[in-house]
């Protein structure tokens, strides 16, 4: 069998997993809302139990993703204090997820490749779209999970701030979570699982560990300074037995299944129904 | 009888010819002083006023007796005389009378020396006596009800304390057709109480000698009624009445006495003579054929057992050997149910039975013929219960009315069945639910066009506020109306928002999700709007606990927003939201209920925040978009390289294991 490079921790694995499960909801029991004039909508939301159970799905789901986002902040810093000496060391050196020059190099290098201008740039340990789709959750969990909210407690928000402002809490959470949806289920989508490179998904993300012939390809950059510092050895791993690559992969194509339907029906509604 | 005779022609002999040289004394000399009004004398130890009206006395039928003919203890005495004269004696001149006065219940009454008991002079009077025949007269027939009721009227001591069989007899008397006829038509040979108790003969019914007991009640009638043999055709002989009164019923059995009523006999009209002839079943009509038998039995146990064949059959003339041949009209209800009549007369089916329209219902068809039963009996087909399908034989949908209508409400039946009147009264047998009848009346029912129709938009809120009262006192003072809203616009009323005949229960969840659209009707734009609201999407998710129109502004009690009575005035809002958000305060009040992102003139921060929205939506999914685009055919190149490699792998592998 083919050797393993070790990628993700557990922690981060689970916590992906239990994103996908926590967006899943979201977004489904949201979009019922959101689309509420659709038949679509309907039946959904009766299947989910009537609307009263959807909101409460929804609301659980979202003190699931807070949890995880918190939970990756804690994460963070103790990674931080096992192996950096300081923040700076990890958010300015060569692992950082914080967009530098090179990412900026990295896209225009990208774009020359696709236009067949120049050769593939040699990527690092994270690649610019991967940042990207990084920091999309920071910024959406911020923008989202702050107006929902303002939402959930009304009563509260408004002791303080003007109560036509809930009315625009309304439009962004909405629309801020259809920008969501339809990048993570179309674009970050195509990006990691669908591009015929990794066709039909990678699975890096739920077994924490990629090929060796294929971290050679996409992380260059990493595999020279893991081999440089003697250390590439550490992250050597056995792959998981065909049972939990199966059980992964019928999770992964449900997640996936469930994505692209609600793409199909969010453009449906835009196209067909809107109000 | 001979002493008195005796005494008599002494008295008068004396007068005349013993007393002669004595009657120089003048009328004249006696009101010389009499015509003094403040000239006192005393009787039993009072002072009493013994002034005499000398005009009055001039006008009375006694004008030109002297005074001393009545006085007589006064003859031939020196003037002006002692006081204490003796009782005036009528029986002087009216002997017949006072005989038959002293006979009688009012004469024995005044020799016990009953206080009560009346004299001459309590009905006839003193110095100012009448005629009776002058209509001025209290003993005038037109009078003597009066004269007498002063006595035997309600509350009078007579009636309290002496024993009197009749109660209300003044009253009674004057509702019956002889009272009517004698007070009210001012007929002076309409009888009065002396016709039948005689004036001065008066005596209770137990004694033989009076003038209504049983043996002499038909005498005493039949001296107006001379010819009630031919109408009470079943005594052969109207003699019997007087011959053998008691076999036969006397008068007063039949007609109470004081209420002789113009109406109906109780059991008159011999409705034997009519049973005779139709209580045989094959009967038949000879002109159409249809059977005249009618069922003793149904007649017995209906509504009207107590009522003859010839009150409702009412030109039957008794003359006649078949008294029903002279009848050529249908029974007319109206008859006795005049109101009821005219009402149906104007109602569309009374309308259409006018112009000899074949279905339209008469009484009939409704509350039968010999059967029929009031509506509070159960099995009457108009008791409450069983009006649903009463109505349903023509206004079921294909049945004969049915057919005729052209409006929009159908299956009517059916639907009212299932609906909260329908199961409040059909299953759950509550007898007060509505049913047809409560809304469009029994017997004026008229469409809804019609501004007469209980059910006309104008006439509905009163209709339903029979039973909903309180409903329509504050519908009344809302903004929907037409007593409070004068600008001329269509209004609602009760059944635009709770139909007519498939009216839900306000709590269930379909009346609930469907008063949106119903507000919709008329305010088409606000409910639009509601419906881009959290409010409006959840409740068309079918969530029934989110506000809806009437949790804000009230449902029978809406007013203008601006009306500080309102729900949503300034003073009341923020209770109106704390109805749901408990800890809602002013500037929660303040959230956009019917808000919209497309009006950028009315909500432009909303319509800004869209687009802003919409903007970086596009943008993300326009570069996201072409990054992934351009991405594609380099991958496709990738796949196809990898493709191969694996087709040589395998390919060497192939060859590799050929060479062993």
């Amino acid at each position: 069998m083919e050797k393993q490079v070790v990628r993700f921790t557990r922690l981060n694995r689970i916590l992906h997993v239990i994103m996908i499960v926590s967006f899943m909801s979201l977004a489904l029991t949201g979009m019922t809302l959101k689309f509420s004039y659709t038949g679509w909508a309907a039946t959904l939301s009766h299947l989910l139990g009537g609307f009263e159970s959807a909101g409460y799905v929804h609301r659980l789901a979202a003190v699931f993703m807070i949890g995880i986002f918190v939970t990756h902040i804690v994460d963070l810093s103790r990674k931080r204090r096992r192996e950096y000496p300081s923040w700076r060391a990890l958010l300015l050196g060569p692992d950082t997820m914080l967009f530098n020059k090179k990412d900026l190099q990295d896209l225009l290098g990208n774009i020359k490749w696709f236009l067949g201008l120049g050769d593939r740039p040699k990527y690092g340990r994270w690649t610019y779209w991967e940042k990207f789709d990084y920091f999309a959750v920071f910024w959406g969990i911020t923008v989202i999970g702050s107006t929902g909210l303002m939402l959930w407690f009304p009563e509260f928000f408004t002791k303080f701030l003007p109560g036509s402002l809930i009315n625009v809490a309304t439009i962004i959470h909405s629309d801020e979570a259809l920008l969501a949806v339809g990048f993570i289920f179309t674009v970050h989508f195509f990006n990691t699982h669908l591009r015929p490179e990794k066709f039909p998904m990678d699975m890096v993300v739920f077994t924490g560990m990629m090929p060796l012939e294929e971290f050679k390809r996409d992380k260059p950059l990493e595999y020279e300074a893991l081999v440089k510092a003697g250390e590439f050895d550490k992250y050597l791993a056995e792959p998981y037995p065909p049972i939990v690559i199966r059980t992964i992969r019928i999770f992964a194509w449900t997640a996936l299944s469930i994505g692209f339907s609600i793409v199909v029906w969010i453009i449906y509604a835009m196209l067909f129904a809107y109000q | 009888m001979k002493p008195f005779r005796l005494f008599l022609c002494t008295a008068l002999l004396l007068i005349f010819y013993g007393l002669a040289p004595l009657q120089g004394q003048e009328n004249g000399d006696c009101f010389s002083c009499h015509s003094d009004q403040s000239l006192t004398g005393t009787r039993k130890g009072k002072s009493i006023s013994v002034f005499v009206d000398e005009k009055i006395f001039a006008g009375s039928v006694h004008a030109s007796l002297s005074c001393t003919s009545c006085h007589a203890d006064l003859e031939g005495k020196e003037l002006p005389h002692e006081g204490g004269l003796a009782p005036v004696n009528c029986g002087t001149c009216h002997s017949a009378e006072q005989e038959l006065h002293s006979k009688s219940l009012h004469g024995k009454a005044v020799s016990r020396g009953d206080p009560l008991a009346p004299t001459c002079r309590d009905c006839h009077g003193t110095h100012n006596i009448l005629h009776v025949k002058d209509k001025n007269s209290p003993a005038s027939p037109l009078k003597v009800p009066f004269l007498c009721g002063r006595c035997h009227q309600e509350g009078a001591p007579v009636q309290q304390q002496r024993v009197i069989h009749q109660d209300h007899i003044l009253e009674n008397f004057s509702e019956s057709i002889h009272g009517q006829g004698l007070l009210k038509k001012g007929l002076i040979v309409a009888p009065n109480c002396a016709s039948c108790h005689t004036a001065h003969s008066i005596l209770p019914h137990t004694d033989p000698a009076s003038s209504i007991a049983r043996k002499n009640i038909a005498a005493t009638c039949t001296q107006c009624h001379a010819q009630i043999e031919e109408v009470h055709r079943k005594i052969i002989k109207g003699e019997l009445w007087e011959k053998e009164a008691h076999t036969l019923p006397a008068c007063v059995d039949c007609h109470q006495p004081h209420k002789i009523r113009k109406v109906f006999y109780d059991q008159g009209m011999a409705d034997r003579d009519c049973m005779r002839c139709h209580e045989k079943p094959d009967l038949k009509a000879s002109r159409d054929g249809r059977s005249l038998y009618v069922e003793a039995r149904d007649l017995a146990g209906s509504r009207h057992a107590k009522v003859s064949c010839s009150q409702c059959h009412s030109q039957v003339n008794a003359s006649r050997l078949r008294p029903c041949e002279t009848i050529v009209q249908k029974v007319d209800c109206a008859s006795c149910h005049a109101e009821i009549g005219g009402q149906y007369l104007m109602s569309i089916h009374g309308k259409l039975s006018a112009k000899n329209e074949q279905n339209a219902p008469t009484c009939k068809e409704c509350h039968g013929t010999h059967t029929v039963l009031g509506k509070a009996d159960p099995h009457s087909a108009t008791f409450s219960t069983n009006v649903p399908d009463l109505c349903a034989r023509c206004h079921r949908e294909g049945q004969k009315a049915a057919v005729r209508y052209m409006g929009t409400q159908h299956d009517i039946i059916e639907r009212y069945t299932e609906s909260i009147h329908g199961k409040g009264l059909m299953k759950s047998g509550l007898t007060v639910t509505a049913m047809c009848t409560n809304c469009h009346t029994a017997h004026a029912i008229l469409p809804r066009s019609d501004s007469l129709s209980s059910v006309n938009p104008i006439n509905l809120p009163a209709t339903c506020g029979r039973c909903h009262h309180g409903i329509e006192e504050q519908f009344d003072k809302s903004i929907h109306s037409v007593l409070v809203s004068k600008s001329g616009k269509e209004l609602p009323v009760c059944n635009d928002c709770h139909t007519a005949h498939t009216i839900r229960r306000a709590d269930e969840q379909g009346f609930k999700l469907d008063i949106m659209t119903k507000c919709g009707r008329c305010h088409e734009d606000i409910a639009k709007t509601y419906f881009d609201t959290y409010h409006g999407k959840v409740s068309q998710l079918g969530y029934t606990k989110t506000a809806k129109c009437y949790d804000c502004h009230g449902a029978h009690d809406i007013l203008s927003v601006s009306d500080p009575r309102s729900h949503l005035s300034r003073e009341n809002v923020v209770g109106t939201c704390q109805k749901c958000h408990e800890g809602a305060g002013r500037r929660f009040a303040g959230y956009l209920t019917h808000a919209t992102h497309h009006d950028p003139k009315k909500y432009p921060f909303l319509f800004w925040t869209f687009w802003g929205m919409t903007a970086l939506l596009i943008g993300t999914f326009v570069l996201g978009g072409i990054h992934t685009l351009l991405w594609l055919p380099r991958a496709l190149q990738f796949r196809r390289r990898e493709t191969l490699k694996k087709k040589e792998i395998t390919s060497d592998n192939k060859d590799a294991n050929d060479g062993d």
